[in-house]
């Protein structure tokens, strides 16, 4: 009944409503199906960037209100590319960076060959064991460590004081509490809790990447005897190259951004003023939140996007597609 | 037919019914929360008919929550409590009402609070945003037990150098540490030595005066502290520091008259009886802390609103009622004349401290905010960790934290 009042009523030519419905259908609903993913990308993931970018531009103390805002032209990057403090935090995110990511590696790579290899049958237990730092809470982590590197009771401290107690050992360890949340300390115990919590994820990822080395070549390896070491030098390491500039990019990104470690260790330890542990991000959300200047964070983070870019380039250069002659 | 009009009665009295129940949000953080909790049912005796809802955050999130809200003019509570880190800057915003003006004209009250709060919450163009709520009376806070045990006379302790030769004593004698953290002498140095209607950053022209000398003597106090050893190195607020008061290992503790209830409530209220007050050294008076309310502008029961701050913050009974629940400072002259005030507190082994902080209070200098006093705050704490963790030089350390205070003044 409807099928012939939709046929008679828009003239004869045009196919009928279902053929219409199931074409519509045809065409339109893959957008309609993955539509969810799009608009959540543009009101959460495009937008906010997009707005911060502006906002960038802008000096605006968001206690005035929205839409006060006044624009300042470049002021906010000059005023940030010549801030000492800017500056300071940017260097202790480098050091943290290097200092916590390069052992991560450096750990990591024969640790996943020697699970591979040596541990074979308690692979998934030992594999589980190292990930779990990774996914516990970094605040819950930062916590803890807050207990363990206290200065008069902490775990860390009672230890070295014990060890002082041993005769050579004792000559090579300072006899007095170290105070871990000084400018000069908090680096070295930041290090510590990122390689603690980002190691097992490392192992991970060169463990699953030295899985699909073909088994022959190892074999055939042995069979011109070539030891374990000779094994790892030459077959292992360059053919774990690939997974070395995802890990390490992983690596260089993860710890531009450090901030809840270094938040949570400094404010529950010592004065959040500390100026060795502040990084980046941590300065960004003290210039946004606590100071007001939405204008000026916005460009630190924009600033910082152009940074990780660089050194994502650079390593790129080192590990990359770039470094194998574009093979 | 005949039912109409007395359904429609019955709607009208349904919709009044309605209309003047009505409902006050009210953002606030702990422990404030519990001296609201002890007000509301007094203010529901006067106003039946309102109910009073809290919005209940942790300190941080409570302000960050206050910011993002009024950046975007969006989820204001009506009645903001703000602490008194924070009110200079939101002063200088827009976002709250002027209380001077009508029909708030809240001039006529002000000279009922302890003088020094109603510079705190005006704003450098003279817009009164907030009322006061509680006070934090700089007191020196130490663990009598200690002292006796390293013969140590606390008058002694009234000077620096005095307090300092004391602790090198009660160091050797009992190996217990001054004080937590050789800043705080440093801080509570800055924040008595500020000449009355200044900020502790700022002249009243608004310049830095960060390298002036009495930050160099506050930062010298503390540098000699550290260098004797007499400091525990402990940050305010960690774990560490409630430890140390439980334990004992800290003799000595500069701060507001808070922190009492603080001790006696959960940081460590084994150690009963052991604490005494006194004024600080050197006829110092600081103020260490306080709250306020404020009204948002976007509030739509504003009349209400200052209904209810004016009760909270102007009625001696509120505040009477804050002060029993919490231990907050009453910032209500009248509230400090209650007969509770000479009550001994056995906390203090039977101390008439409340006096002693009554005392102090009125004697403090009037400060005046400045929308640069927290950026300022964070420099000169890390100006003053410099000196202290990294061995920088005093006028090298506040004059470069002077050039960085004066950048962000744009």
């Amino acid at each position: 009944m409807r099928k012939s009042v939709g046929t008679s009523t828009s003239g004869q030519g045009s196919p009928p409503l279902a053929m219409r419905w199931s074409s519509f259908q045809r065409r339109y609903a893959p957008y309609i199906f993955v539509s969810p993913f799009f608009i959540l990308f543009l009101v959460f993931g495009l937008y906010p960037t997009l707005f911060s970018l502006y906002m960038s531009f802008q000096a605006w103390t968001p206690s005035d209100g929205w839409g006060r805002w006044k624009y300042v032209g470049l002021e906010n990057y000059t005023f940030t590319l010549t801030d000492p403090m800017f500056w300071r935090s940017l260097w202790n995110t480098i050091w943290l960076g290097v200092f916590s990511g390069v052992p991560q590696h450096l750990i990591a790579i024969p640790l996943a060959f020697v699970i591979h290899m040596v541990l074979s049958r308690f692979k998934t237990f030992v594999t589980a064991v190292y990930f779990l730092p990774y996914i516990t809470s970094s605040v819950a982590i930062a916590l803890i460590f807050n207990t363990l590197f206290a200065t008069n009771n902490g775990v860390i401290n009672l230890a070295i004081a014990h060890l002082n107690t041993w005769p050579l050992l004792g000559a090579l360890l300072p006899d007095q509490n170290i105070n871990w949340f000084t400018s000069a300390n908090i680096k070295y115990a930041l290090a510590l809790v990122v390689i603690w919590q980002f190691t097992g994820w490392n192992t991970l990822l060169y463990l699953s990447a030295i899985q699909a080395i073909p088994k022959d070549l190892y074999e055939a390896a042995s069979v011109d005897g070539a030891t374990r070491l000779q094994q790892f030098r030459y077959i292992t390491l360059p053919l774990l190259r690939p997974m070395m500039f995802f890990a390490v990019s992983l690596t260089i990104i993860g710890n531009m951004q450090l901030f809840e470690q270094p938040f949570v260790l400094l404010n529950g330890g010592a004065s959040a003023a500390t100026p060795g542990g502040q990084t980046a991000t941590m300065y960004m959300y003290r210039t946004a939140f606590e100071w007001l200047e939405m204008g000026t964070a916005a460009s630190i983070a924009w600033l910082l996007f152009v940074f990780i870019g660089i050194l994502t380039y650079l390593n790129n250069l080192i590990f990359g597609r770039a470094a194998r002659g574009g093979d | 037919m005949k039912q109409i009009p007395s359904l429609l009665a019955l709607l009208v009295l349904f919709g009044l019914g309605l209309a003047q129940k009505t409902t006050l949000t009210v953002g606030v953080f702990p422990n404030l929360d519990d001296a609201l909790k002890a007000q509301i049912p007094l203010f529901n005796k006067k106003y039946p008919d309102v109910e009073v809802k809290l919005v209940i955050q942790q300190y941080a999130d409570h302000h960050n929550a206050l910011t993002t809200a009024l950046a975007t003019g969006q989820g204001l509570p009506d009645v903001a409590a703000i602490e008194v880190g924070f009110v200079g800057r939101f002063a200088e915003g827009q976002g709250f009402e002027d209380l001077n003006k009508a029909p708030y004209n809240a001039g006529q009250y002000k000279r009922l609070f302890t003088p020094y709060t109603i510079a705190q919450a005006t704003a450098s163009d003279g817009r009164f945003i907030a009322m006061p709520v509680d006070i934090g009376p700089g007191t020196f806070f130490y663990r009598v037990d200690i002292l006796q045990k390293a013969g140590v006379d606390p008058k002694n302790m009234m000077t620096w150098p005095g307090y300092i030769a004391a602790g090198r004593k009660i160091k050797a004698t009992t190996g217990a540490f001054l004080i937590a953290d050789a800043s705080d002498v440093a801080w509570i140095n800055i924040f008595a030595t500020t000449p009355a209607n200044n900020s502790p950053y700022f002249d009243a022209q608004g310049k830095v005066v960060v390298d002036s000398p009495r930050f160099v003597r506050a930062f010298e106090l503390a540098k000699n502290i550290r260098a004797a050893g007499l400091d525990a190195r402990i940050g305010a607020w960690s774990n560490e520091w409630y430890d140390a008061f439980k334990k004992g290992t800290v003799a000595t503790q500069f701060s507001g008259a808070w922190l009492q209830g603080h001790l006696q409530n959960w940081m460590a209220p084994e150690t009963k009886g052991l604490w005494r007050v006194q004024q600080l050294p050197e006829g110092m008076y600081a103020s260490w802390g306080g709250s306020f309310y404020a009204i948002s502008s976007t509030s739509k029961n504003k009349a209400l609103a200052w209904e209810f701050i004016k009760f909270v913050t102007t009625t001696r009974e509120a505040q009477v009622a804050a002060f029993k629940a919490i231990g907050a400072f009453p910032s209500l002259l009248s509230a400090q004349e209650d007969p509770s005030f000479n009550e001994p507190i056995e906390f203090l082994g039977g101390q008439q401290a409340r006096l002693l902080w009554r005392d102090a209070a009125r004697r403090v200098k009037p400060l005046r905010a400045n929308k640069y006093d927290r950026v300022a705050n964070e420099i000169i704490s890390q100006a003053l960790a410099q000196v202290l963790d990294e061995g920088k030089d005093i006028p090298t350390a506040l004059a470069e934290a002077k050039r960085l205070i004066e950048r962000r003044m744009r």
